[in-house]
């Protein structure tokens, strides 16, 4: 079927089965690898990326039930060469080791930010809930969205 | 100043936060133009007798090939994965007439898409005539039923060191318990992912998800009865390892294959079930300790016997036991040992290696002994670990397991960290909180541990250092980072040494077209040999560079210096004399500069060591354990890079918390797993850890010229057996001995009440 998807600003016409998972549209199709897939059952997160600024896994979710809404992965966070506070937070607390679960976490960290911009680390933990990482224990992670926080002010 | 062991934020990072690392599944090549995709459909019996019809699958549109076991009846079976495995025991290309396990590849899908591979999978009609079971590794010891009879025996491995009869004669206690060390499941988030393409010149171009590129060129290209240099290996990014992705599997092999008789390019990316069922799992022993010793707290034997559980075709987890067996006796100074070891195959998944490997089923046996004995004679369980680690001034020394321990500071370890811990006030809040009837019990456990790194036999490594033209350096590297960010730590030994900055030293590796040699990342190897290689060929190529710039400068090489401080050469006593790296280098040659080759060859593994102090909060109503908060010392010599060193520890520590609390792989008595996805495997979020509370310490190891030893696997080591000891704790006052692990509420909850009735 022949869908329009505007990710990260730039609207995409494409042609794909209905079956199509808006990650493997991103990936497949639009070519966009950041967003990864872990998992089968919607439970590790490194597929996250915001519709519309709201977070969603986007295994779980048809391509076509999102034509017309906004899509934004980790590859459109960034404005120009300044990066996002999230982004930024990773780089600067070590919060990533092998990079596979990063772009889901930082898009649902921005998620969060955005509903909660003083979270404690117990919010962050229970926030970030959603998105497994099995390299840094968390323990960086936390410290990285709790970092971008404070930057944000 | 020295840029060694000071805060460099990775080189890796800017990449993996703003496009996306580049997995294997990533792979845009156009190589792989016009790739298929491959699809294999496995075994949903643990055991049993199996005809095959693909007929259907064939005929659906978007499918361009189907194979079975009877497609490969030409080729010679894969090679066995580990030496010590018989033949008779090793995996085929695809199961023929008997499946063992559920998940075995049966046929492969070949299609043009991932979506028509799925659809196809479901049309391959598998008869099944199911055969007996055996999933506990106990009644596979018996050889009831037997998994390979080509083999005879379920038995893979079995060994033995010193005397069991007799062992524990004159010792005044005696303390004895099964403990089970149970199958847990690695879960990198990136799953096993491969690619593949033939080129014109009958080449083979080969990336896959692996810790080890040079190893898995040579596996691959003896599997398919190739030239070394006809294989050209990439590892990509790879979304973690440990240790599950030493090696590549059957699964990747047979790409190159089907490649090869489909006359196209291949990929696979299995799914997270697959992983689950697929991929292989860690540890799986049944260990049976015995722990003798004298009223007032000296240890004086020790025995382990270990069963282990190898899954249906034996890996590396057949040859678990030896590490097991090798650092039995720990951080202690006890006399006599005795380990029997076993390895059998059971209708279940294979196991392999899993961060730590061997090592942390050792700790965990002795540990848990040590708690077992000290509650036996009534001795804090601190207090009676003091009493029984090797002092300082023995090392070095060689153990009764055979183990030469190159050094160790133990005493200082555990008194570091129960300071740091205030474990005399975490006792006193314990006793409080008992004598007030207080329903949140509290449960303080201790672990000391020694592990074994770069071992088990002394390891090699190889490094180039090339000075460019433009004075840039390249750093070519065997080892295979994924994760671990040797692109910066090998960058600042490099920029160190040849005082050069650490912005201007790029890294590379795993490209067996790139780098000549190498054995990849794991068992905590690569800073060690993979860094002391670059260590010594910075040091060789300051030399060679010094040869060429006293030529330049028309002077004896003894007379000129290298100027850190410049980046580059002068003249003792005439500094107006200076030549560039960037001269030297294109004085040497003015394509590719100055190009040094090196091989490090260390004496002998290293020993790392440490000690952790779990606090747990139990309740009793409901037995739910958690832990407030993890407090640990991990020495493994001189910090190179504190950032990397911490999240080493922080990752190992909270792989082995979760084996003590959450995790565990479960098949039901008919081989059904039920831990197939993330939704049922109790893999942890940030939910359920703390933050942990590190402790430095630094003793070097004599045996590299950095001094340092592996830190990859010490968290999980130490983290595992202070959990674990840490709720029993909190419910010892009630009568519990020991909870088996993983602690759930469950078993808590059982042994509390098991205790009381």
């Amino acid at each position: 079927m022949k869908l329009s998807l505007t990710v990260n600003g730039t609207q995409h016409d494409i042609d794909v089965e209905p079956r199509t998972l808006l990650v493997h549209a991103l990936r497949d199709t639009l070519d966009l690898t950041a967003t990864n897939i872990g998992c089968d059952t919607t439970s590790c997160g490194a597929c996250t990326v915001l519709v519309d600024g709201e977070s969603v896994k986007s295994c779980t979710v048809l391509a076509a039930s999102v034509a017309g809404q906004s899509v934004t992965t980790m590859e459109g966070l960034a404005q120009g060469d300044t990066w996002h506070a999230v982004q930024q937070g990773f780089r600067d607390c070590h919060g990533l080791q092998c990079g596979f679960c990063t772009p889901g976490m930082v898009m649902a960290a921005v998620s969060l930010l955005a509903e909660n911009p003083k979270p404690t680390a117990d919010d962050v933990r229970h926030g970030l809930e959603g998105n497994l990482c099995r390299c840094t224990g968390y323990h960086n992670i936390v410290a990285a969205v709790l970092s971008a926080a404070e930057a944000s002010k | 100043m020295s840029i060694l062991g000071t805060r460099v934020l990775r080189v890796e990072d800017p990449k993996f936060l703003t496009t996306g690392g580049v997995y294997a599944d990533d792979l845009r090549d156009p190589r792989l133009a016009g790739a298929g995709h491959v699809t294999y459909v496995r075994s949903v019996m643990a055991h049993a007798r199996i005809t095959v019809d693909a007929q259907a699958a064939r005929e659906l549109p978007g499918v361009i090939a189907v194979f079975t076991a009877d497609d490969f009846a030409d080729l010679d079976p894969p090679p066995p994965p580990m030496p010590f495995i018989a033949p008779a025991l090793a995996r085929p290309w695809l199961t023929k007439d008997v499946v063992r396990y559920v998940g075995e590849p049966i046929a492969a899908i070949v299609t043009e898409d991932r979506y028509a591979g799925e659809d196809a999978a479901e049309m391959v009609s598998i008869d099944y005539e199911p055969l007996p079971v055996v999933v506990d590794p106990r009644a596979a010891a018996t050889d009831e039923v037997v998994l390979h009879p080509a083999h005879g025996s379920n038995t893979a491995l079995a060994f033995e060191t010193g005397q069991l009869e007799g062992l524990f004669d004159g010792c005044e206690v005696v303390v004895r318990r099964e403990i089970t060390n149970q199958r847990v499941a690695p879960v990198p988030l990136e799953v096993r992912s491969a690619a593949c393409a033939w080129g014109d010149d009958d080449r083979l171009t080969f990336w896959a998800s692996t810790q080890s590129p040079h190893g898995a060129r040579d596996f691959i290209a003896g599997a398919l009865k190739l030239d070394k240099d006809k294989v050209h290996f990439i590892t990509p990014d790879v979304g973690g390892g440990f240790g599950a992705k030493f090696s590549v599997s059957v699964e990747d092999l047979l790409l190159a294959v089907m490649a090869q008789r489909v006359g196209r390019p291949m990929r696979w990316v299995e799914t997270r079930t697959e992983n689950l069922l697929g991929m292989g799992h860690g540890r799986a022993q049944l260990q049976t300790v015995t722990i003798g010793g004298s009223r007032d707290g000296k240890i004086e034997a020790y025995s382990l016997e270990v069963l282990q559980d190898t899954g249906a075709y034996p890996h590396f987890g057949a040859v678990l036991p030896f590490m097991t067996q090798m650092m039995a006796t720990g951080v202690y100074d006890i006399p006599k040992l005795a380990v029997r070891t076993r390895s059998v195959a059971t209708n279940t998944a294979p196991v392999l290696a899993y961060r730590g490997a061997g090592r942390p089923e050792a700790t965990a046996a002795i540990e848990r002994a040590m708690d077992l004995f000290a509650a036996e004679i009534d001795l804090d369980p601190a207090e009676l670990r003091q009493r029984n680690l090797l002092p300082p001034e023995r090392f070095p020394l060689t153990t009764p397991a055979g183990a030469n321990y190159d050094s160790g500071e133990y005493a200082k370890a555990l008194q570091a960290v129960l300071s740091a811990a205030g474990y005399d006030d975490l006792r006193a809040e314990q006793r409080r909180r008992r004598e007030s009837g207080d329903r949140k019990a509290l449960g303080i456990g201790v672990s000391v541990y020694v592990e074994i790194t770069a071992g088990p036999e002394a390891g090699e490594e190889f490094a180039r250092v090339n000075v460019k033209p433009d004075g840039s350096v390249v750093v070519y590297t065997g080892t295979s980072p994924h994760g671990q960010g040797h692109s910066t730590s090998f960058a600042m030994i490099a920029a160190e040494e040849l005082g050069v900055p650490v912005e201007r030293v790029t890294v590379v590796h795993g490209d067996t077209d790139l780098v000549a040699r190498g054995g990849g990342t794991g068992g905590s190897r690569s800073l060690q040999l993979g860094g002391s290689a670059v260590h010594k060929g910075s040091l060789e190529t300051v030399e060679k560079a010094r040869d060429l710039a006293a030529d330049m400068f028309e002077a004896a090489a003894g007379d000129v210096v290298l100027d850190k401080a410049r980046g580059g050469f002068s003249v003792t006593g005439s500094p107006d004399e200076f030549r560039s790296w960037a001269e030297v280098a294109a004085d040497a040659d003015a394509e590719h500069g100055l190009i040094v080759d090196t091989d490090f060859q260390a004496e002998g593994a290293t020993f790392p060591f440490g000690a952790h102090v779990a606090v747990v909060e139990v309740d009793l109503d409901t037995g739910q354990p958690r832990l407030i908060r993890h407090v640990t010392v991990d020495d493994a010599g001189p910090v190179l890079n504190p950032v990397i060193v911490e999240g080493q520890r922080h990752g190992g520590i909270a792989q082995g918390v979760s084996q003590a609390l959450f995790e565990e792989v479960l098949y039901d008595a008919d081989g059904n797993p039920q831990t197939t996805n993330l939704a049922d495997y109790a893999f942890p979020s940030a939910a359920e850890l703390p933050d942990f509370d590190l402790v430095e310490m630094a003793t070097p190891s004599p045996l590299n010229p950095l001094g340092v030893k592996g830190i990859g696997e010490a968290g999980t080591i130490g983290a595992t057996p202070a959990v674990q000891n840490a709720v029993v704790d909190a419910v010892a006052h009630l009568g519990v001995q020991h909870i088996e692990m993983p602690t759930t509420s469950e078993r808590v909850w059982r042994a509390i009440r098991e205790a009381s009735s």
